[in-house]
């Protein structure tokens, strides 16, 4: 290898060569639709070479964890000091470079599909809505068909922008590295959902991801300002590497609430991870944000971008957890994640039953899922959540493209039948598997992985894991875990059904087609990672099978710990696992394989009725969080400050000096301005007319006649100088 | 009196004798010509000053190149070449009159100065040098910026000169 | 020896001269010439100056004003002149007294 293609020079190539795809593409590139895509899939491409390459390294460097691969450049000169910026590579980078590279080389790819690139123009398509589809005429008569996104160009801009971003946050080697990836997600996240600008749903949904973001982000920034201030730098190494820094950290009082340094550091940056997380009570943004193009929900809000939430406090995880070791209480900003994350595992995978939307139920379930992965933190499974946040965003992924695949197939057929329909209402589906069967197959993997279907799907193994880890440590997150695990199960059921068997409840489901090959392959290789991946994390006490393993993740991850994590030998997790697995699956299926029609009430809405309708409606969180926080902001900006503040004390003030100022200026113009100033201006005027037409007499405009003047004045002045300083 | 004495009585009985007739020349060739004389005049009293590089530049600068340029104006202008008739203002008299008043006053002024006795020192060698003036004018602590400032302006005037001398395409039409 | 006074009182009539030609001159390129003369005479008195009373080291005071001055003279001379051709061309002559459009 070549010093030149060292790892550590790869590294700084992988987010570098996406954001020059951003900056050719806005500036240069954007006219061409075919040039746009090839910047962006080959950046893309390289990327995705270039970590491999450097997550194949990292796996045969014997102690990656205690000597990371760094690289640093001086960057900002700070008072006395340098700031140093660089980039790292140790375990946790490299198994999250590896699910970050794949699923988003396979999103751009998935991406020129899904906007119907090589369709003809709409002629109704204006920027800012989604294309509307276009008349061609073909064998003689006229045919509807999708037609390609005005904006094609822009969105590789911009998810191009967000791969850079992505990278960044993963291979810096400092929190401010990190913080700004994440928020130039956030921006990118922004831009994207609110892609379509012409909808007001999707310019809602935007500026709400950002401020209910921005939240965690302002509170995050808090945690990074005192760990600078009280460490002097941010460097992971430095920070989370040094034994001496995490027990002055975790033994120094903070002045807030008894809490160390380290707890309330900790908290600050979980803080950051519920709003990027998406977790309660900061989760109410990511369902909303599905109003952006299938794609930016598989990447930005599935697999990438919410798992940099995951990542933030994986890589703190000494920090957070410092001074705690396995039987040991639990440290404050554990016992925040377990509890925060086991509740929106829970609370999470309940809205998701209740939703109609195929990309909502999708929303609900990766909040959920995120859940699982703050909670394993929360009660110190490291590696088990790592883990899980490695095949999540796989079959997360798969899952959305796979949705909006379906979503392609079926307003392909609403074109075909001239039906005006919701084409992302499930209910509007069914019998879709024999129209769409690739869609079909790989979103099935997709589905079981989610649920957990044992020991062939990746989501078994990594929700085992959790399990597992959650059974040892604490009895109530492990049965919120395992009650959402049920449900996440049912819903995968239920969605499967609703959309696949059984018969089509829409004429538009009666014509779906399968998507175009772009589309179709990126769900087979996620379909693949999604069966697969989980093989490398299988544990050494599972039966029979964990002879033949060698838990090599778990060990590899593991290593970033400085202490060891005992696996439970129960196997109380194992049966619950496959219990609530098999069951939920089985319940689903039995209770939603009969819905005959789009108009149907739904089988548990028939049950419980008003209480469906509560989980159904989220929880009316959205509501009580308008009656909380936005009616009375509202009310006060309406009432108090301008009705009230505004109107009477601030205009009436305003008024009075006003008035004040109206009598003082006629009194003036009257008694002053009139009679004396004008007086005075005028006579000036007229005196400075008539010796003016006096005067220009003198001006012959001849030079040397002037010259001659000059002269005169000259000797004049010359005399009396002379005869004065004689 | 001396012989430097008697140098520059001659001198200056030239270039002020040739002055007036530059001034007073009916015909601007001529005038320009007397000029020239004049011109050479003041070199040598330069030279009599011993700064005899100014003497050369004098020769080479007034009469090699600004006389010149004055009788190529004079040549362009037609009228001025060809005009004979008098060539001074009507009431040129006034001011002879008060020029002549004001160079008595001068003069006056000059002789009751006390210092206008002063003997010069003989000049010491290095004062003449033209290395000791070139490194003063490219001296940053000199006179760098005046020298800069200089050739900026001689640029100007170059573009200058060339842009307000050229015939535009409009009036050549007319 | 020559006295300092004399070469002051030749640059005195020089500029008187030239002051002369300046106001009385009808013909521009007259007035340029009387112009000339009287930079000269300012010439004459610096270098006079220096020589009597500023010569030594490292006085080069009135050298550069010198050197400077012809730099000036120079500049002053090419634009008068191209001045002088611009206006002739307009109005086929360079008599001052007809060149009074700023008249009051």
């Amino acid at each position: 290898m070549s010093t030149f293609l060292s790892t550590a020079n790869l590294l700084w190539f992988i987010p570098l060569v996406p954001f020059a795809a951003f900056v050719i593409i806005s500036v240069a590139a954007f006219r061409s639709r075919s040039l746009s895509h090839s910047l962006a899939l080959g950046a893309a491409g390289l990327s995705f070479i270039a970590s491999m390459i450097v997550v194949w390294n990292g796996l045969h460097l014997p102690g990656l964890a205690q000597n990371p691969v760094i690289s640093q450049i001086p960057w900002l000169p700070a008072g006395n000091s340098t700031f140093m910026f660089g980039v790292q590579l140790d375990p946790l980078t490299v198994v999250t470079l590896a699910f970050v590279a794949i699923t988003i080389l396979m999103i751009f790819i998935y991406s020129v599909g899904y906007h119907n690139f090589g369709a003809p123009v709409g002629k109704e398509d204006i920027p800012g809505l989604p294309p509307k589809g276009a008349e061609v005429k073909r064998d003689g008569h006229v045919e509807k068909v999708p037609s390609v996104e005005p904006m094609y160009a822009r969105f590789f801009a911009l998810i191009s922008l967000f791969a850079f971003a992505m990278f960044l946050l993963v291979v810096t080697d400092n929190l401010l590295g990190l913080y700004i990836g994440w928020e130039i997600m956030g921006l990118c996240s922004y831009l994207l959902i609110g892609f379509w600008y012409g909808r007001e749903s999707a310019r809602k949904a935007a500026i709400k991801a950002f401020i209910v973001t921005r939240i965690g982000d302002v509170i995050m920034l808090l945690g990074l300002a005192a760990l600078y201030a009280l460490t002097g730098t941010l460097n992971y190494q430095q920070i989370l590497a040094s034994p001496q820094t995490l027990s002055m950290l975790s033994t120094t009082a903070s002045p807030v609430a008894g809490l160390s340094w380290a707890g309330l550091i900790g908290l600050l940056l979980f803080a950051g991870t519920i709003g990027k997380s998406a977790q309660f009570p900061l989760h109410v943004w990511l369902p909303d944000a599905m109003e952006g193009p299938t794609p930016v929900s598989a990447m930005i809000h599935a697999a990438t971008m919410v798992s940099a939430g995951v990542y933030l406090v994986a890589r703190f995880f000494p920090l957070i957890s410092a001074g705690w070791q396995p039987g040991l209480p639990l440290t404050t900003p554990m016992l925040a994640m377990a509890a925060i994350g086991a509740f929106t595992a829970l609370f999470a995978a309940s809205i998701a039953v209740t939703q109609n939307d195929i990309k909502r139920v999708l929303a609900y379930s990766t909040i959920s899922q995120l859940g699982y992965m703050v909670a394993a933190l929360g009660v110190g499974a490291y590696s088990a959540a790592v883990f899980h946040l490695f095949t999540h965003a796989f079959f997360k992924a798969l899952l959305f493209l796979a949705a909006g695949s379906v979503i392609h197939g079926m307003e392909h057929g609403a074109f075909h039948s001239k039906q005006e329909l919701d084409t992302q209402d499930m209910r509007n589906m069914g019998g879709l598997r024999k129209k769409m069967p690739l869609t079909f197959w790989t979103f099935l993997a997709g589905g079981l992985a989610l649920s957990g279907f044992p020991l062939i799907t990746a989501g078994f193994w990594s929700k085992d894991a959790i399990l597992a880890g959650a059974f040892s440590e604490s009895a109530v997150v492990f049965i919120a875990l395992a009650l959402a695990a049920l449900l996440t199960a049912f819903y995968s059921a239920r969605q499967i059904t609703l959309v696949f068997l059984g018969k089509p409840r829409s004429k538009a489901a009666e014509h779906g087609i399968e998507s175009k090959a772009t589309m179709t392959a990126p769900l087979v290789v996620l379909g693949l990672f999604a069966i697969g991946i989980g093989w490398i994390g299988i544990p050494q006490t599972f039966p029979v099978l964990g002879k033949l393993s060698t838990d090599w993740f778990a060990t590899f991850t593991g290593s970033m710990l400085s202490f060891e994590v005992s696996e439970g030998v129960s196997s109380v997790p194992l049966v619950t696992s496959l219990i609530v697995a098999l069951g939920g699956l089985l319940l689903g299926w039995l209770v939603y394989r009969k819905v005959r029609s789009a108009k149907a009430e739904d089988v548990l809405e028939a049950a419980f009725g008003s209480a469906y309708r509560f989980v159904q409606k989220k929880y009316m969180l959205d509501e009580l969080y308008d009656l909380l926080f936005i009616r009375p902001a509202a009310w006060i900006a309406d009432v108090f400050v301008s009705k009230w503040m505004d109107l009477v004390i601030i205009d009436g003030i305003i008024n009075g000096i006003g008035k004040l100022g109206l009598w003082f200026g006629y009194v003036l113009r009257n008694w002053f301005d009139l009679p004396v100033v004008n007086g005075a201006a005028d006579g000036i005027a007229g005196g400075t007319r008539k010796s003016g037409s006096f005067i220009r007499k003198l001006e012959t405009g001849r030079v040397q006649q002037y010259m001659a003047g000059a002269l005169a004045g000259l000797a004049i002045l010359f005399i009396i100088l002379y005869s004065v300083f004689k | 009196m001396s012989a430097g004495q008697v140098i520059f009585l001659l001198v200056g009985a030239v270039t002020l004798g040739s002055g007036i007739a530059a001034v007073n020349a009916r015909k601007m060739l001529h005038a320009a010509l007397w000029l020239v004389l004049s011109l050479l005049g003041v070199a040598f009293i330069f030279a009599l000053l011993e700064a005899s590089f100014f003497a050369v530049v004098q020769v080479l600068v007034y009469i090699g190149a600004i006389a010149i340029l004055i009788i190529f104006a004079v040549m362009l202008s037609r009228s001025s070449l060809t005009d004979e008739g008098t060539q001074t203002n009507p009431r040129w008299w006034l001011a002879a009159l008060g020029l002549l008043i004001l160079f008595v006053g001068i003069c006056a002024a000059i002789l009751l100065w006390p210092k206008v006795t002063s003997i010069p020192a003989p000049l010491p060698a290095s004062a003449t040098d033209l290395a000791t003036l070139g490194k003063e004018l490219v001296n940053p602590n000199g006179y760098l910026v005046p020298f800069e400032l200089s050739s900026i302006l001689l640029l100007a005037t170059l573009v200058g000169a060339i842009y307000t001398a050229v015939e535009k395409k409009e009036e050549i039409k007319k | 020896m020559i006295p300092l006074s004399w070469y002051l009182i030749l640059a005195a009539a020089l500029m008187g001269i030239g002051l002369y030609g300046v106001i009385t001159r009808k013909n521009l390129v007259g007035a340029l010439i009387g112009l000339e003369l009287m930079l000269n005479s300012v010439n004459i008195n610096l270098l006079a100056f220096w020589r009597y009373l500023h010569y030594a080291q490292p006085e080069m005071d009135g050298l550069v004003f010198v050197a400077l001055a012809f730099v000036v003279a120079a500049a002053e001379t090419a634009v008068g002149l191209a001045l002088i051709i611009s206006a002739y061309r307009s109005r086929k002559t360079v008599d001052v007294n007809e060149m009074n459009l700023l008249k009051g």
